[in-house]
């Protein structure tokens, strides 16, 4: 029976608040165990070497090592993706980044394992390093990786979808830019630790610093070759994520190992160095873009090249590189689109999944090229983003569908908030406003491996108390996740929050949930436990109705009551009901799933992509450029997005203002950029910046106030409506920014970060641009050929003759 | 393993005492040996705030302080500030006003905002914003921050007069 909302959309004190305020929430480092030992790892110092001999008899025999670890206790690879399983938690020969774990040391506290990994020898042959894609394209050897489409080529890959260069043709302008996108990383404040023992029934069990414990589970059943049912993940809260704690660590390996040889509990924490080491971070890509577009403003189709810095291992790679691509046509109609894609190994820490995940480096050039599109036909370009709109419910030239789509209401709330209309172009010399739009999934339409199960599992039990307990396997990284499962299943059962505990992210007792990355728990956990919670409602309106002189379906759950839709009685609390429920039935619960909607694609690669639904985001920002400097504030922010519905307000918000600052951090100094030392130190390829004092990040000075809109238009798809929230609002940020420079000072900065030496840079060039000047020869393979829904496809590859002439 | 120094500490008005290793921070030996977990760890640089706590009123990274050279001293952690089960007006603020996230940089923030309405009860945005530049948070873009240090700080004043 429908009923008014009494949780959802009420902003709320967040379930885990308290034990945040107080200091009471337990991180993985704050876990303390008797007679626990600490594990400390010794990197590489060399970018690419072949290891010839470790010699650890020293540091064995230092006072107070339990244990000494090296690759060759761990001869089984790893990988998040099973395409990418590249990785050992030790190196066993080749260390391919410095600060590749090569030995690991267990001792009685952490200074005697510092002290001890200090006596390993360790003998390499250094090898050539490859610094950046273009050198390895141009040097197939050394290979780093023995396997790859070929030389250092991790993943190559091309579509196309209906006959773009033909659309482009015939349009009449097309527009070829260039752009880049520096590699940042997640810097979340908690740095990474596990803690793992073996349990009284002589079970391993982890605690850990993951977001995802299923996939740790997977990996650790595979690298130390036990049953998964020997083994327990326990993700711990996490101090802030941001995809950074996706991928397994070797870190974890080694702790669950060491506590197998040794019976007792082994701890470890990373260093911020060690952090900045594991990365897994955005991609650094070089971006070509080639737009057409009529006279009138109409896109006719866009060629997208990119090349990504994949660093020295596979990780989330092979997705992210369809990410760089994927996901471009869903916020504006292209009748035709090419994408091709190179994703190269590089001597550097390996490159994953940050916060929107491949999807930022082409969302910023689509986004800032608009920018110049509409500047060359005299339109606003607000204007030329609305002309351009997907439909509700249609499908992209790719084959995704598009569901929901409140983009056109954030891009008219958005220009209403900020003025657009009267300001922009107005504010005078040095100062401007940009706008920009973007969109991200609400999860991953497929898993990361390929199984026919649901991705999200919710076990919902009532006790005769009127409790109500979650389980669920998705993890609370800082999101809100457990906040999100308790008011859903508090809104479905007209319950308080108070009374419902969320036990979460426990593969021990937690249905599974395949984890919080790809925006995906609100929607595909959030699913589930409305299915769950729903069932319970149906076992306990059946028991209590005839009681209540009423149809099962005229039960109404609400605010602690359970009573008749036309309020025929008095009703009774929500205790009663489940006090005869139990009574009648035994023991009340019931679990519910949730798997996505097959994707219309059909092609090989059509499952990178598709997703339940799709949030949608648009901003402005305002700048201050001093031309003498190239110093930009930027004062104020505005941005609308499409949530479908907020459950907490005040968590949505939240992610919003949090997604624009680290968007526009990204925007304005985060870099992870690397050096080379001095031939006498090495000559070896270091990272730049591996801590907080030099890796720049917004401070409460540098951050603007931000004026959030919330777009709410019930997505069908989603928990009573509920779209994604923590990736999205990050996404237009950086071509809003770089938009709003040119609007201020007339320069373009065509890469990230845009930092005041290339403003001054622009400034004092004749082209007024600063950004990459060419795009090198990439052997991207021949693409496979999909015809475009409009164009009489049926969503597979098909001979590029059978298509037709441009319509 | 080295030699172990008795360390005596108030601890949230209470005298404790514990054996620490010399070369240990007020960090380590607070989270380590006193078995207050409360205060994070994001550098031990000196560098993000989280470890922030008060020492002798004033705030303090305590990752680059001794824990030998607070001997005597009264230290002040995220675990002594509510009021029994009440919590107090700044933790209350960031609870109901999205001032934490992930959480992991909140007693940090906390204990800094603390210090800063000792000193001024009625700051400006401006005052609380370069009060807490000093803590960096990866999750709130600050903006929740500021306005749980403003409520609370409002509260604050309410409750003096």
């Amino acid at each position: 029976m429908k009923k008014k909302l009494d949780v959802v959309g009420k902003a709320r004190r967040r379930v885990d608040a308290r034990a945040k305020v107080t200091g009471a929430l337990r991180y993985a480092d704050d876990l303390f165990m008797p007679r626990m030992l600490y594990a400390k790892l010794l990197r590489s110092p060399h970018p690419h070497a072949v290891i010839e001999k470790i010699d650890a008899e020293k540091a064995r025999r230092h006072p107070g090592v339990h244990l000494v670890l090296t690759g060759k206790d761990f001869p089984v690879p790893f990988g998040i993706m099973p395409v990418s399983v590249d990785e050992y938690p030790l190196a066993p020969e080749r260390v391919r980044y410095v600060g590749d774990p090569v030995a690991a040391v267990i001792a009685v506290d952490e200074q005697t394992a510092v002290e001890a990994i200090a006596l390993i020898e360790v003998r390499y042959r250094i090898l050539k390093p490859i610094e950046s894609p273009e050198a390895g394209l141009n040097n197939p050897e050394p290979r780093i990786h023995d396997y790859g489409e070929q030389g250092n080529i991790h993943r190559n890959q091309s579509y196309e979808f209906g006959k773009t260069e033909e659309a482009l043709k015939s349009s009449d302008l097309v527009f070829e830019d260039l752009f880049f996108y520096e590699g940042n990383t997640h810097l979340p404040m908690e740095q990474q630790a596990s803690l793992a023992f073996v349990d009284p029934e002589g079970r391993l069990q982890i605690s850990s610093s993951t977001q995802n414990p299923h996939y740790l589970h997977r990996q650790l059943a595979r690298v130390l070759q036990i049953a998964e049912t020997r083994i327990r993940v326990v993700a711990t809260p996490n101090g802030g994520a941001f995809g950074g704690k996706c991928d397994p660590g070797g870190h974890e390996f080694v702790v669950s190992k060491a506590a197998l040889v040794l019976g007792r509990p082994v701890k470890i924490g990373l260093t911020r160095e060690e952090v900045f080491y594991v990365h897994r971070g955005r991609h650094p890509v070089l971006m070509k873009m080639k737009t057409g577009v009529t006279k009138d403003g109409k896109l006719t189709g866009m060629h997208l090249q990119t090349l990504l810095d994949g660093g020295g291992y596979g990780s989330h790679g092979p997705a992210s590189t369809f990410y760089t691509g994927v996901l471009t046509p869903v916020t504006y109609h292209y009748p035709r689109f090419k994408f091709e894609a190179c994703r190269v190994f590089t001597n550097k820490p390996a490159c994953g999944p940050k916060r929107g995940h491949g999807t930022p480096q082409p969302r910023f050039g689509q986004e800032v090229q608009l920018d110049k599109i509409a500047g060359k036909l005299g339109m606003d370009p607000a204007e030329l983003r609305l002309k351009n709109l997907t439909k509700a419910d249609s499908l992209t030239a790719s084959w995704l569908r598009v569901g929901s789509t409140g983009l056109g209401d954030c891009i008219t709330k958005v220009t209403e908030m900020s003025g657009w209309k009267q300001r922009r172009g107005k504010l005078g010399r040095g100062r401007g406003l940009g706008l920009a739009c973007s969109t991200y999934m609400c999860g991953a339409g497929v898993a990361i491996y390929w199984n026919k199960m649901p991705h999200s599992g919710v076990q919902v039990l009532l006790d005769r108390s009127g409790g109500v307990i979650v389980y669920c396997g998705a993890t609370e990284i800082g999101q809100g996740s457990d906040d999100v499962l308790a008011a859903i299943v508090a809104e479905t059962l007209g319950v308080d929050t108070g009374v419902v505990r969320v036990v979460s992210g426990d593969t021990g007792i937690t249905p599974v949930d395949l984890g919080s990355y790809s925006s995906r728990v609100t929607i595909m956990a959030g699913n589930a436990a409305v299915q769950a919670a729903e069932r319970l409602r149906v076992q306990i309106a059946a028991v209590v109705s005839e009681t209540l002189g009423t149809l099962p379906d005229r039960v109404v759950f609400s605010q602690g009551r359970v009573f008749a839709a036309d309020h025929s009685g008095p009703g009774m609390s929500f205790v009663e009901a489940v006090a005869a429920a139990e009574s009648q039935l035994g023991t009340l619960s019931a679990v519910g799933s949730y798997s996505p909607p097959k994707a219309p694609g059909k092609y090989k690669g059509a499952g990178v992509g598709p997703s339940p639904a799709y949030s949608f985001s648009s901003c402005v920002v305002e700048v201050e450029v001093d031309e003498r400097t190239g110093w930009i504030h930027v004062p104020k922010i505005w941005i609308a997005h499409d949530i479908g519905r907020a459950l907490n307000p005040t968590l949505a918000r939240g992610q919003v203002i949090g997604g624009v600052y680290m968007g526009l951090g990204e925007a304005l100094m985060e870099e992870q950029s690397f050096r080379r030392l001095p031939e006498k130190l090495s000559g070896a390829l270091v990272h730049r910046a591996p801590s907080m004092l030099d890796y720049k990040s917004l401070t409460s000075l540098d951050m603007p106030d931000v004026e959030v809109a919330l777009i709410e238009d019930p997505d069908p798809n989603c928990p009573y409506g509920a779209k994604e929230v923590g990736q999205g609002p990050l996404l237009p940020v950086m071509p809003a920014l770089a938009n709003a420079i040119y609007d201020a000072v007339g320069v373009r900065i065509d890469e990230i970060p845009i930092t005041p030496d290339k403003v001054l840079r622009a400034l004092e060039s004749e082209s007024k641009r600063v950004g990459p000047q060419s795009f090198p020869s990439v052997p991207y393979p021949e693409p496979m050929f999909v015809l475009p829904p409009w164009e009489g496809g049926d969503g597979k590859e098909t001979k590029r003759d059978a298509s037709a002439a441009v319509v | 393993m080295g030699e172990k120094f008795r360390c005596g500490l108030t601890v949230n008005g209470e005298r404790a005492e514990a054996l620490v290793l010399s070369y240990k921070t007020l960090l380590e030996a607070l989270r380590e040996d006193f078995g207050l977990t409360g205060t994070k760890h994001g550098c031990e640089l000196g560098e993000c705030g989280a470890c922030t706590v008060l020492l002798d009123g004033e705030p303090v990274l305590s990752c680059l302080v001794l824990a030998l050279e607070c001997e005597g001293r009264a230290v002040q952690t995220i675990e002594g500030l509510a009021r029994g089960p009440e919590l107090h007006p700044l933790q209350a603020a960031f609870a109901d006003f999205g001032g934490s996230q992930c959480g992991y940089c909140t007693p940090g923030v906390i204990m800094t905002a603390k210090a800063l309405l000792e000193k001024n009860p009625n700051p400006t945005r401006q005052q609380i914003k370069e009060a807490t530049a000093g803590n960096l948070c990866r999750c709130t873009g600050y903006n929740q921050i500021v306005e749980s240090i403003e409520d609370a700080a409002a509260k604050l004043r309410a409750e003096a007069k």
